[in-house]
């Protein structure tokens, strides 16, 4: 078995484990909350438009947006809840990701079990009253049972979608299947992209199939079916949640990452020294730029590395360039003061962002700088990944220099290199400490404006651990260790096609290299 | 004296601006038969229907063995009337044996006396025993109303009320079934009233005629009386089986 395969078959437990426990639980409250609905909705011809329309409404919202659309508001829920009552709840992971699905499995449910209740025959229905049954009787006795193979094939549809839209709760920090997938994507391990959409689909038909029996069984008044059915999804159930059912009481640390492999790589370095602590630790990978400080901040999780240059900006909303030394000590003191937040100290290299082109071609056109790039930019396609086109950092820069490309093209951030290289872009925003700059042969362009800050990596720890002397020392020897030689060895490890690593494999890497 | 089995009075059915049932009284002694006769809209089954308020009257009173039914539960009026539909509207899902026993279930019969019942019955409707555990979906339609028949009956009712129960039948199956149900109706000393549109029916089965047009009454009595009845039009309509029976015996005569 190659490495990359055995490395996706260990993670297989964790994440197939959450993401059942996930499905399962969205499925259980979407038909206790759906059910109910369908027979208010079948009763009464006033709701039932209404109530269909708004579940059809919430269909239509992109299960990416669903869940980041969640974690805002239970994030101002909880703030609310800890101010009324003292008590706050998690705005991350899994709650979000449970109302979510819960949501989008709701559809299917509704409108097949309302569509089936009004099917029942008038004739079956009349004679229902006709023998004396109340109105509840009628309902659990006569309707409900006739429409049960109805309700049960939408209850498939259901959980066909719920399991499938569940990879996505990897993006508000709940790990499920989709881990594989969206870290496979972002270090271009196919291998882990495969492996992870033929678990979700594996996962997906067995339950399907088992529902399928289920129904048959309720059709055909077949008891060995819905017993077989029943037994084996309940079997499924306990066998896939024992590793989530086992975890460890004592001490547990969550580690943070954005969504790319030197994020992945510093979250696996950090949660490594934390684990020889003897702590328990949790990824919590694929987080959003926008959502990992607030998790940070509100103590979701516990450590993650960030920028000074985006932080700068994003958090502190500041548009000044005022220079290394005045930005890092700007930080310190304003994160603290407003969110309880610690800056650790700073990694050692710098991750900035920069604008990087063919070698040859920037010397054909005679581009050496953003100056000159502003120049040229009207012949050029530009290729940035998703967000930067709406980060400060780009409305800095295109304040100073006005830059008027061709066409510019949003892209995953490691396919912009292979665009580049392709010739369907130009110039790219790359980062400075991609091991890619250095393997392509691209130059980097200078920026005598300075309009783009300083990006030193630092370490942030949570209010909650500001004072956890265990896990600041775990975490301390970090500091000032990794130059941004090491840092884009590794990135490059994890980046490159031939001998990938995983992020895993490059930090205990990386950690070998650092001074004891 | 004895108080009837059931007591409409001043019954009113309105939907909106139509009424479908107009000021209608009517008084049916323990023991009859009765057949409630007239055209499609004559408010014959809505009549049908107020007895156990399947229909809901705007105004008037129901009384059944002399008690006030107006006041009472619906489901508990209901399990107390037997009702044969004329789409019978078996429970699908249900044996013919559950299918017998739902309103003594509901009544909280012992599940001995229930399935001593379900026996007596087939026997009584002239169905084999080993049938108790079928779907209705596997059986023809005679024996199915058969089945809607014994279902109506299972709690022991007094009073049997039936919507053109042979309606949807063939002529022969109706024959047959029509003359169990008027031998059930004197075995068990039932007051039975039957909906039906065919006055050969009603002559044949019942031992009084109300005949329905507009929402009101226009004739009551025996078949006999009403072929003598002041009103043309009830007594052609009471002739028309007179007059079929004779060309009938005259074309078999003929033949003979």
């Amino acid at each position: 078995m190659s490495p990359r395969l055995a490395a996706a078959w260990a993670q297989l437990p964790d994440y197939l484990s959450w993401h059942v426990l996930l499905s399962a639980a969205a499925m259980i409250l979407g038909i206790g909350v759906s059910l109910p609905l369908a027979i208010v909705a079948s009763r009464h011809a006033r709701l039932r438009w209404p109530i269909l329309a708004v579940s059809g409404l919430v269909q239509t919202i992109p299960g990416l947006a669903l869940l980041a659309l969640f974690y805002p508001v239970l994030l101002a829920l909880s703030t609310l809840s800890k101010s009324l009552f003292g008590h706050g709840f998690s705005a991350l992971g899994f709650l979000p990701s449970l109302l979510a699905l819960t949501l989008y499995s709701m559809l299917p449910i509704l409108r097949t079990a309302t569509t089936a209740i009004l099917g029942v025959d008038p004739a079956v229905r009349q004679a229902a009253e006709g023998v004396g049954m109340t109105p509840n009787q009628r309902l659990f006795q006569v309707e409900l049972p006739l429409a049960m193979p109805v309700i049960m094939a939408g209850v498939r549809t259901a959980a066909v979608w719920t399991i499938g839209a569940a990879t996505l709760a990897t993006t508000v920090g709940q790990t499920s299947l989709g881990n594989y997938i969206i870290s496979g994507l972002a270090t271009e391990n196919w291998i882990s992209v495969l492996f992870g959409c033929a678990a979700s689909a594996a996962l997906a038909l067995s339950v399907d199939q088992l529902l399928g029996l289920i129904e048959s069984g309720v059709a055909k008044r077949s008891q060995w079916r819905i017993g077989l059915g029943a037994g084996s999804l309940v079997f499924g159930l306990i066998l896939a949640l024992l590793p989530v059912l086992q975890l460890g009481q004592g001490q547990t640390y969550a580690v943070g990452a954005k969504n790319f492999s030197e994020q992945y790589i510093l979250a696996e370095l950090m949660a490594g020294r934390l684990e020889r602590t003897g702590a328990r630790v949790v990824r919590k990978v694929d987080l959003g730029s926008a959502v990992i400080y607030r998790a940070l901040a509100a103590g979701e999780i516990d450590a993650y590395v960030d920028y000074s240059g985006t932080l700068w900006t994003n958090v502190l909303q500041r548009s000044d360039n005022p220079g290394r030394g005045q930005i890092l000590a700007g930080l310190i003191t304003e994160l603290k003061r407003r969110d309880g937040v610690v800056v650790l100290g700073a990694l050692g290299f710098e991750n900035a962002y920069t604008f990087a082109m063919k070698t040859e071609r920037a010397r054909a056109l005679g581009i050496a700088s953003l100056a000159d790039l502003a120049r040229e930019a009207p012949k050029l396609t530009f290729g940035t990944d998703i967000e930067f086109l709406s980060r400060p950092e780009w409305k800095a820069v295109d304040a100073a220099y006005g830059f008027h490309f061709k066409a510019s093209r949003s892209l995953q951030a490691s396919l912009m290199y292979r665009a580049l290289s392709g010739g369907d872009v130009d110039v790219i925003s790359a980062y400075t400490s991609d091991g890619q700059i250095v393997a392509n042969n691209l130059v980097v362009l200078a920026d005598p404006k300075a309009a783009l800050p300083p990006y030193d990596a630092l370490i942030l720890i949570s209010p909650k651990r500001a004072k956890d002397a265990k896990f600041l020392a775990a975490l301390k020897p970090l500091v000032g260790a990794i130059p941004v030689e090491t840092m884009r060895v590794a990135n490059f490890s994890v980046d490159r096609d031939a001998g990938k690593q995983s992020p895993a494999q490059a930090a205990s890497a990386l950690s070998a290299t650092l001074k004891p | 004296m004895t108080s009837p089995a059931i007591a409409l009075t001043d019954i009113v059915k309105r939907y909106g601006a139509h009424a479908a049932l107009d000021r209608v009284s009517l008084s049916i002694p323990a023991g009859q038969f009765v057949a409630l006769v007239g055209a499609s809209g004559s408010g014959k089954t809505s009549l049908l229907k107020t007895i156990n308020r399947l229909v809901a009257p705007t105004s008037g009173g129901i009384s059944i063995a002399g008690q006030d039914a107006t006041g009472l539960p619906t489901h508990i009026l209901r399990r107390r009337i037997g009702y044969v539909f004329q789409e019978v509207g078996l429970f699908p899902h249900m044996t013919l044996a559950e299918n017998i026993a739902i309103t003594p279930r509901l009544l909280g019969w012992t599940p001995d006396r229930i399935s001593a019942r379900v026996a007596n019955l087939l026997g009584l409707v002239d169905l084999p025993a080993e049938m108790a555990t079928r779907l209705p979906g596997e059986l023809s339609g005679g024996q199915r109303q058969r089945i809607g028949v014994a279902r109506a009956l299972a709690a022991e009712p007094k009073i049997l009320l039936m919507d053109e129960p042979f309606g949807a039948l063939d002529p022969v199956t109706r024959d047959s079934l029509g003359g169990d149900v008027r031998a059930l109706h004197d075995q068990l000393s039932l007051t039975t009233v039957m909906v039906t549109h065919d006055m050969a029916e009603a002559v044949l089965l019942a031992d009084r005629i109300v005949i329905m047009r507009g929402g009101q009454i226009v004739a009551d009595g025996t078949a006999a009386a009403l072929a003598r009845h002041a009103d043309p039009q009830v007594a052609s309509l009471m002739d028309g089986p007179r007059r079929q029976a004779e060309r009938l015996r005259a074309k078999f005569g003929a033949e003979a």
